[in-house]
């Protein structure tokens, strides 16, 4: 796990930056490496460049979602693959990873939605339940495979009588991390709204007391420690991604 | 370098070769940075060279340059095909001519007086880093979209294994940049014919 400590500090330190010092960070990268190594200038204009890497991203979004198959599985393995153990992930150390009330937890849901009532873990629990062993796969490369069970998310919108015509689901969590994926992705048969963790109750290192996992998905976008999730077709953004990373994020 | 001179290369593949130069060298730095947000190897590329400033700004660049290469390699292969280039540069190349002029480049007899043709070390050369921009293309997809493209992923053994061949293309392809930076400066008068076409 000591390969991945440097990363979460940058994230942290990142988060810790105010909205123009971070551009200036993206900024600062643009008249560095190797294209100034070679053209021994900068880039002229930034604020342009970082426009057009916005449009380009945007366009990648619409090339992923016409990619992406809503009927193609991504490939299970054997409980004997499992990555032992699966590493706990976030732009913050473990201690400071929320602790929420199991007893007192309701999930908020609002938005494009016909049932606006909030969910107990009991309730959600007393839904069918099934399970994946799939591969998650981190933005920064690394992958490691795992074991989680739960609601299939497009059962639980039919539930609530979601507008599943709506363009987006966004998610709210107790660490206030956010994120939002399409609906396309939201109906997929791998899509889960997770309630355990190798068959055990969802430990607080992997997002107690909810997760939504998809394989289909790099890890940022699948949120955990959620809280409230909303139905809408206005861009809900996500934290990262209001940060540069790709909004679809979809392997 | 007079203007009579007949124009060795045409200038569709002079503005085709600095786009790709330049398409090459922002994938090649902004993978480096990604490269070093989780190491495959036990080594990571010094942050002066990596471009990007951090992961998100790296991955918008290398997301972005991938479709100026992508689209470059179409436009090459195509207007070699069309226009018979591909037949002239390239054939014939018989592994014979290609340890004959191999063995006398290391010995430093192999001229390069003619530039209008290419010797079989070149041709050799130049068709190795266009199948190796492919395995690049391809390996890069399948770290993109592994789920999307499942007969991609498990003939490169996997998503993990993806990415080891992704970086040993990089790294072939640097190889080739540097032999050929090398010899631009070996045999100078090559420069102006990528630019001039002359």
């Amino acid at each position: 796990m000591a390969e991945f400590d440097a990363v979460p500090i940058i994230k942290s330190a990142l988060a810790a930056l105010p909205r123009p010092a971070r551009r200036l960070f993206l900024r600062q990268s643009l008249s560095l490496g190797g294209l100034a190594l070679l053209s021994g200038c900068t880039v002229p204009d930034e604020d342009a460049a970082e426009r057009a890497l916005s449009v380009v991203s945007r366009f990648n979004d619409r090339v992923q979602a016409w990619l992406f198959d809503p009927n193609r599985l991504a490939p299970t393995y054997p409980e004997s693959m499992i990555t032992r153990p699966f590493p706990f992930n976030a732009y913050y150390p473990l201690a400071r990873a929320p602790v929420v009330d199991a007893e007192s937890f309701r999930l908020e849901v609002t938005g494009l939605v016909s049932d606006r009532h909030s969910w107990s873990l009991r309730e959600l629990g007393g839904l069918p339940q099934e399970s994946q062993v799939t591969r998650h796969i981190c933005v920064e490369g690394w992958s490691a495979i795992g074991k989680w069970g739960g609601v299939r998310f497009s059962t639980f919108l039919k539930r609530i009588g979601a507008d599943l015509t709506a363009k987006y689901v966004g998610f709210k969590c107790a660490d206030n991390y956010y994120t939002s994926i399409d609906m396309p992705t939201a109906l997929h048969p791998q899509t889960l709204l997770t309630l355990t963790y190798a068959g055990a109750t969802l430990p607080r290192a992997y997002g107690f007391p909810l997760k939504l996992r998809m394989p289909t998905k790099l890890g940022y976008k699948n949120p955990k420690y959620i809280t409230a999730l909303y139905v809408t077709n206005t861009y809900p953004g996500g934290y990262w991604e209001d940060q540069g990373y790709n909004w679809f994020g979809g392997s | 370098m007079s203007p009579l001179d007949p124009v060795l290369q045409p200038a569709w593949l002079r503005v085709w070769h600095w786009l790709n130069a330049l398409a090459v060298l922002i994938l090649v730095t902004s993978g480096w940075k990604i490269y070093d947000a989780s190491p495959v190897f036990a080594f990571r590329i010094p942050s002066s060279v990596a471009f990007g400033g951090w992961l998100g700004g790296a991955l918008l660049w290398h997301f972005a340059a991938m479709w100026l290469l992508v689209a470059n390699g179409v436009v090459y292969l195509v207007m070699n095909v069309v226009t018979g280039r591909f037949r002239r540069r390239f054939w014939p190349l018989s592994p014979l001519a290609l340890w004959r002029d191999f063995s006398g480049a290391i010995r430093g007899r192999l001229g390069h007086e003619d530039l209008a043709s290419y010797n079989a070390v070149q041709k050799a050369a130049y068709l190795f880093v266009i199948a190796d921009s492919i395995l690049l293309v391809l390996s890069g997809l399948v770290l993109w979209k592994s789920v999307q493209f499942p007969l991609l992923r498990e003939l490169l053994g996997g998503y993990d294994q993806a990415r080891v061949v992704h970086f040993a293309a990089m790294a072939a392809l640097v190889v080739f940049f540097l032999v050929h930076v090398v010899m631009v400066a070996l045999v100078p008068r090559s420069l102006p014919l990528i630019i001039r076409g002359r």
